[in-house]
């Protein structure tokens, strides 16, 4: 068999330039997602064979458009491309231009080439380049430039064979030198570059310049190179400024050479025209709340079929293997924990699926650079971003889904607002809750003849949600110090269709990321609740059978309802059970007593496990009847007062503590992936918890 | 400036944000053109160098034109 040869090769350019589109067709499901360390932009990979005999691990750069990060995202690039020894130094980049916006695009080619990197410049979009009216004579580009340049169009793949062909062979460096040091700082560029032994002027040039970015030196070796600069007046701005201005002058004197025809100024107007109409006082608002209203709808109502067929998939499977399975601690695990708990993590995808579509979709076309645009006024008062507001609304309907798509914010501090704030946003979990404790303390009432005070208070509810989350927003925005000053300065991409094949494999993508990742603190979670309400000590739980067993045949009960009592009293003696009846004094100034202490305990792996629990506790078995429940919560007596232990006061404040607490692992497990450590799920945890016991004593208080 | 108006660029007031602004082809001796504002006023909607970008006043105020 022959020796395969692996050539690493790098994916860079500018966003909006088609280089996903390039690194799909490249690559197509070979692709693995990863992490670069230390930061949250993702890391993708992937191999795609260029012959028989050789094999290319192809790496998508997140996109920029010059070495010069402008957000920590932004950085690993630099640190990449500094460090020979790096795991991803490329052989050889692929630099992906916009042909219809050449001039901005070369600006990083002409870094790559001064960096002496083998690189090859593939024109990409030149369908639309050509309906532009633009021509550019290909030859002349490739020799000005010494590098082999290549037509693509990375949405139906024309080109990709040719850009194959042309990595194949061993490529060299270009022979030309674009930017060309001034001589005040020749002397510091030369000792940099004989003290680290750098092949050019430029490598020496981008130490001085970005010395942060120098990850692989140790510290002792950036301080020396800070110490050199400042010795010698090497201020960054000035000279990067300079450096910019200069490569621009080189850019448009090759343009002026090489572009035969320039596009005519009229083929952007049907963009210029739509973007009258979606960036309009009026209509781009109605515009966009309908678009927002429409993702919400589909996540909340569409997702809803597929969902309850999990549900039942696995609910279905857990008894199967109960039944199937010998008795045992072991199988149980197995039936009763793992199986179910793995279709808590199924459950969701339906719902990533279809938000990432959308988002997907948005993004692939253009628009939601137009959501930035309008929203990001409004937004900024509170902390966020323009992109924030997706994340938020999707909220509405679940968290998970809304806090992976905050990886589209660039901004950290901003994006890490938005995932702290978006669990505030009522979720579609808590309407079950919801309903039942409205139903319960609430009147069935009508206010002026119109309003129905049950949905008044839902309303409230919701609101209250909201404005906790623009509140905390607003705080955190003081509280939290970044180093990354926030700048919006983005590019408008002309109005495109879609690329389907992208938005499947960003679902594709991000699924997995899910399952994978967040899949595991999930699983792991619900078999610890579980056991916890499960098991009790050995002697208590044994006890508490037989009791009930010997009083019910007093009773003369049926046999479901004595099944029902077990259930209830096995509920009790669990160790969810005792530590229910161990927190009760500190929830009890809330007005809660040690069975709604299980509930909220169980209600920690989801929140709607809370009617479920309940129902067992009360000894409702597993029926989830609302009218059931209802009325059997509304003739449970508080042995202290004597009167009811539903109080609107006790409603109230369950229902204020579940707007605001943090009850869902599942959301933990995803703010853990997103901003990769525990530190911002514990704080989370942590403010929602206390903000939701705060908020609840205070109602309670208030109202008994 | 006004919609529809087009200026060249001479310099810029601001250190830090001009190297980005340059960056994206705000050039001195470069024409810029103001093509729409956000409903709210703020960002705009300007194309310099073949590109559409959007800005925040803030930023754009930092540079200076030439009439």
């Amino acid at each position: 068999m022959a020796e395969q040869r692996l050539i690493r090769i790098a994916l860079a350019g500018k966003p909006n330039s088609g280089k996903s589109s390039l690194f799909n067709q490249l690559t197509g499901l070979n692709q693995k997602i990863g992490n670069f360390p230390g930061v949250t932009v993702d890391k993708r990979v992937g191999i795609c064979p260029l012959d028989d005999k050789t094999q290319a691990e192809i790496i998508d750069l997140p996109g920029i458009y010059s070495l010069y990060p402008r957000t920590l995202d932004e950085k690993v690039v630099a640190e990449i491309l500094a460090d020979k020894n790096n795991r991803h130094y490329p052989d050889c980049v692929v630099l992906v231009a916009d042909a219809t916006n050449l001039k901005n695009c070369l600006l990083l080619l002409t870094q790559l080439i001064d960096l002496k990197l083998p690189t090859v410049l593939a024109l990409n979009m030149m369908d639309l380049a050509a309906q532009s009216g633009q021509s550019i004579d290909i030859q002349a580009l490739a020799s000005s430039l010494d590098i082999p340049v290549v037509m693509i169009n990375a949405r139906s793949g024309q080109g990709v064979e040719e850009l194959k062909q042309s990595l194949k062979v061993k490529l060299s460096p270009s022979s030309k030198t674009i930017f060309h040091l001034e001589s005040d700082i020749k002397k510091v560029v030369t000792k940099i570059k004989d003290r680290f032994h750098l092949a050019t002027d430029y490598e020496a040039y981008q130490f001085l310049q970005q010395t942060d970015s120098l990850v692989f030196l140790s510290e002792e070796e950036r301080n020396y190179i800070r110490q050199e600069a400042k010795e010698n007046q090497f201020f960054q701005h000035k000279y990067q400024g300079a450096e910019t201005v200069m490569r621009y002058g080189f850019i448009q004197d090759l343009l002026n050479k090489v572009i035969l025809k320039t596009s005519d100024p009229e083929w952007k107007k049907f963009s210029y025209r739509i973007d009258k109409v979606l960036t309009h006082k009026v209509w781009g608002y109605l515009i966009f709340f309908s678009v927002l209203f429409l993702i919400f709808q589909s996540i909340f109502a569409w997702a809803q079929i597929p969902m309850d067929l999990i549900d039942q998939s696995f609910t279905a499977l857990s008894a199967i293997a109960d039944s199937n399975l010998p008795d045992g601690p072991l199988f149980d695990l197995i039936s009763q924990g793992v199986v179910p708990g793995i279709g808590g993590i199924i459950i969701f995808i339906p719902q990533i699926v279809i938000l990432f579509a959308c988002i997907s979709i948005l993004e692939e076309s253009g628009y939601m650079a137009r959501v930035v645009f309008l929203m990001d006024r409004i937004m900024r008062k509170f902390g966020l971003s323009g992109k924030s507001v997706v994340p938020l609304i999707s909220g509405l309907a679940c968290a998970i889904p809304a806090i992976m798509a905050t990886r589209t914010i660039d901004n950290w501090k901003d994006r890490l607002i938005t995932i702290f704030v978006t669990p505030f946003m009522s979720c579609s979990a808590r309407l079950p809750v919801f309903t039942i404790l409205v139903a319960l303390i609430i009147p069935d009432d009508k206010v002026l003849g119109f309003f129905n005070y049950q949905g008044l208070v839902l309303m409230a509810l919701y609101i209250l949600g909201f404005l906790a989350a623009i509140l905390s927003a607003m705080a955190l925005k003081f509280l939290i110090k970044s180093k990354e000053r926030s700048y919006l300065i983005m590019e408008l991409p002309t109005y495109r269709a879609p690329r389907w094949a992208n938005v499947g494999y960003t679902i594709l993508e991000k699924t997995k990321a899910f399952v994978f990742e967040a899949g595991k603190i999930i699983l792991a979670i619900s078999i610890v609740l579980w056991v916890l309400a499960s098991y009790g000590p050995a002697e208590s739980m044994e006890e508490a059978e037989q009791k009930v067993l010997s009083e019910s045949t007093l009773q003369g009960l049926s046999e479901q309802d004595i099944q029902d009592h077990i259930a209830a009293s096995k509920l009790e003696h669990s160790y969810a059970g005792i530590i229910g009846k161990i927190i009760e004094p500190v929830i009890k100034p809330l007005g809660y007593d040690w069975k709604i202490g299980i509930a909220l305990i169980t209600s920690f792996a989801a929140r709607e496990v809370f009617v479920g629990t309940v129902a067992t506790i009360y000894s409702l078995g597993s029926s989830e009847d609302q009218l059931t429940i209802k009325t059997r919560l509304k003739s449970e007596i508080n042995p202290e007062t004597g009167g009811p232990r539903y109080t609107p006061a006790v409603g109230l404040s369950l229902l204020v503590f579940y707007t605001l607490a943090m009850q869902c692992m599942s959301t933990l497990a995803v703010v853990k992936r997103e901003t990769k450590g525990w530190k911002w799920p514990a704080i989370q945890l942590a403010y929602m918890t206390a903000l939701a016991y705060l908020s609840a004593f205070i109602v309670y208080q208030s109202l008994s | 400036m006004v919609p529809g108006e087009t200026a060249v660029i001479s310099g810029f007031t601001e250190d830090e944000i001009s190297v980005k602004l340059l960056e994206m082809g705000f050039l001195p001796g470069t024409a810029v053109r103001f093509n729409f504002t956000a409903p709210l006023g703020d960002p705009v909607c300007v194309s310099v160098s073949g590109l559409d970008l959007s800005l925040r006043i803030s930023e754009a105020s930092t540079i200076t034109i030439l009439n």
